[in-house]
């Protein structure tokens, strides 16, 4: 074999390992959280951990049951989109269907400058003003709850949502909208018959993606929505989501112990949840190429 | 062949870290008893320079968990060490000894616009428990109870748990928050709230309130009149010797103590 032959050969096999770490990475952390958060289950028992409304881990005897939580980051995350979306969605059709270039030019730097800012920063700014805000505004007990950091997401997911339907509004072909303005249809008609319909599946993905990133954010829900175990029986409830529970305890539980274990069961809700959804919007992704 | 050199180099700066050297003191845990073991070892470093001392957070149960595998050489605590951990440490071959290197006082804030100015232990846990909803029940306006409190891994959840909610239930909607800083931006920004913080953090934007008549203070933990007192503790194997000695020697000197005054903790003396 040549020596160039070879270098290229010994390329490919370094190249392949780097695409290698990241497959070993997730096996090794299913693998982690599969096996110690089955011990949780098999100790407390699956029921009394999903089904269970009682979280007291370190009272005699101890009580872990995280439906309460399930529910919570389910809410918080439907909030969440209810915020973002519209807000996504619009900002994304004003850049590519309304602005000019100019217009185009000044705003969409600020969406991409909101997405690199870090959610600690977010979370830091709902304590001290949005939460207070919030508060005042609606004339209720505690500014940190289910609103608050639904807000607080939704706005967080919005750069999201925005970019990838801007990507997908800029494939539909422009033959499509001359169709339909030569038809008599109005920029209105033409947004709401072509192009929503058109970029359907990407919009269906921009939103899973935003659902992904609203479910998994820990920091924010750590520090704004109040970290209560109840039920949320108002939009003004504080409620603790899944992975706040995580994040709040892991450090200072003594490993080895039901509680240890029990996170790492939470752990494991919260991985299917995740990969349920990855999988979904790789779904629609597939099912948009196709088409 | 330059290139090759600075790689050298770089290698041993990192791999310098990860392999201690025998005159390195490690010491990790709670996060109330960090900033003591911070500022005294800094001190202590600018004394011993060649001693490095390395401090890590984590909460009390993982120091103390540290020490039991051998992973560090001193835990600090905010609660006394339980009788599993000392048994599971003996089982590690650890000999747990225990230093106590200042006191703290948990001081029941509430909001400064709140009429409300002293409160009994049993008050306390009534309203913990959600036996007590409105605080016109202790003669405040009527304006419904915001609780407040740690997350319950916590060291300082520990100390209240033990000394006012006795292991009762607290309420189901009860804020748990992250630190003692969280509880103060809430309290500050919450007329209805009531919450616990270290004496250390407590600030004129919150009110602190008396308890069984007594307000926190130095001379009212040292006297043991004040209620809700703990102390600060820093667990070695075995009584401490050579360098990890000085060190706590240094903590525990009119030089140390001064240390703790300063951060807002209670000195032994």
């Amino acid at each position: 074999m040549s020596r160039r032959k070879l270098r290229d050969v010994v390329a490919t096999f370094l190249i392949f390992l780097t695409s290698l770490v990241s497959l070993l990475v997730l096996a090794l952390i299913v693998y982690d959280i599969f096996s110690k958060g089955m011990i949780a289950f098999r100790e407390v028992g699956f029921k009394n951990i999903i089904f269970g409304t009682k979280y007291y881990p370190t009272m005699e005897p101890p009580s872990f049951g995280i439906f309460n939580f399930i529910v919570s980051s389910l809410f918080v995350t439907l909030g969440s989109i209810m915020v973002g979306l519209p807000l996504g969605v619009g900002s994304a059709l004003f850049l590519s269907e309304y602005a000019d270039l100019r217009t185009k030019e000044l705003l969409k730097p600020f969406i991409e400058i909101l997405s690199s800012i870090p959610s600690v920063i977010f979370g830091f700014i709902g304590i001290v003003f949005i939460g207070p805000f919030i508060r005042r505004f609606f004339n209720i007990p505690t500014g940190l709850n289910l609103f608050t950091a639904s807000f607080i997401l939704g706005i967080v997911i919005v750069p999201i949502i925005s970019s990838l339907t801007e990507d997908a509004l800029s494939t539909v072909p422009i033959t499509l909208k001359e169709a339909s303005y030569a038809l008599g249809g109005t920029k209105f008609d033409t947004i709401t018959r072509v192009i929503i319909p058109y970029t359907k599946g990407a919009l269906i993905s921009a939103l899973l993606l935003g659902v992904g990133r609203s479910i998994g954010e820990t920091m924010i829900v750590l520090m704004v929505a109040g970290g209560a175990m109840n039920f949320p029986n108002s939009i003004f409830s504080p409620v603790r989501p899944l992975t706040a529970t995580i994040a709040a305890e892991m450090g200072e539980t003594a490993v080895g112990t039901t509680h240890f274990y029990v996170l790492y069961g939470i752990a494991l809700v919260l991985l299917f949840l995740t990969l349920l959804l990855t999988l979904i919007s790789n779904h629609f992704i597939k099912n948009l190429k196709r088409d | 062949m330059k290139k090759f050199l600075t790689l050298i180099l770089t290698f041993l700066t990192v791999f310098s870290f990860v392999f201690p050297k025998s005159n390195d003191i490690t010491m990790s845990g709670s996060t109330t008893v960090f900033p003591i073991s911070q500022k005294a070892a800094e001190v202590f470093m600018d004394k011993n320079p060649s001693i490095n001392i390395t401090v890590r957070g984590g909460g009390s149960g993982v120091g103390i968990s540290n020490l039991i595998e051998g992973k560090v050489d001193i835990a600090n605590s905010s609660r006394k060490i339980k009788d599993k951990e000392v048994y599971q440490a003996k089982e590690n071959g650890v000999n747990v000894y225990e230093t106590v290197i200042a006191n703290d006082a948990l001081s029941i804030v509430v909001h400064p616009s709140n009429p409300v100015s002293e409160i009994d232990l049993k008050t306390l846990k009534n309203i913990y428990t959600g036996k007590i909803k409105n605080w016109k029940e202790l003669g405040g306006n009527d304006m419904s109870i915001v609780v407040v409190s740690r997350d319950v891994s916590s060291g300082t959840f520990e100390v209240f748990n033990e000394k006012v909610l006795e292991k009762a239930k607290y309420r189901e909607d009860a804020l748990l928050l992250a630190s003692n800083n969280a509880i103060l931006s809430t309290v500050k920004d919450t007329p209805g709230a009531i919450g616990y913080i270290g004496l250390g953090f407590v600030n004129e934007n919150v009110k602190a309130l008396k308890v069984e008549g007594v307000y926190p203070s130095k001379e009212s933990v040292n006297n043991k009149t004040y209620k809700i007192a703990r102390s600060l503790y820093l667990y070695t194997n075995g009584k401490p010797k050579g360098n990890i000695g000085k060190f706590i020697d240094f903590i525990l000197s009119d030089e140390g103590q001064k240390i703790v005054e300063e951060i807002g903790y209670i000195p032994l003396r």
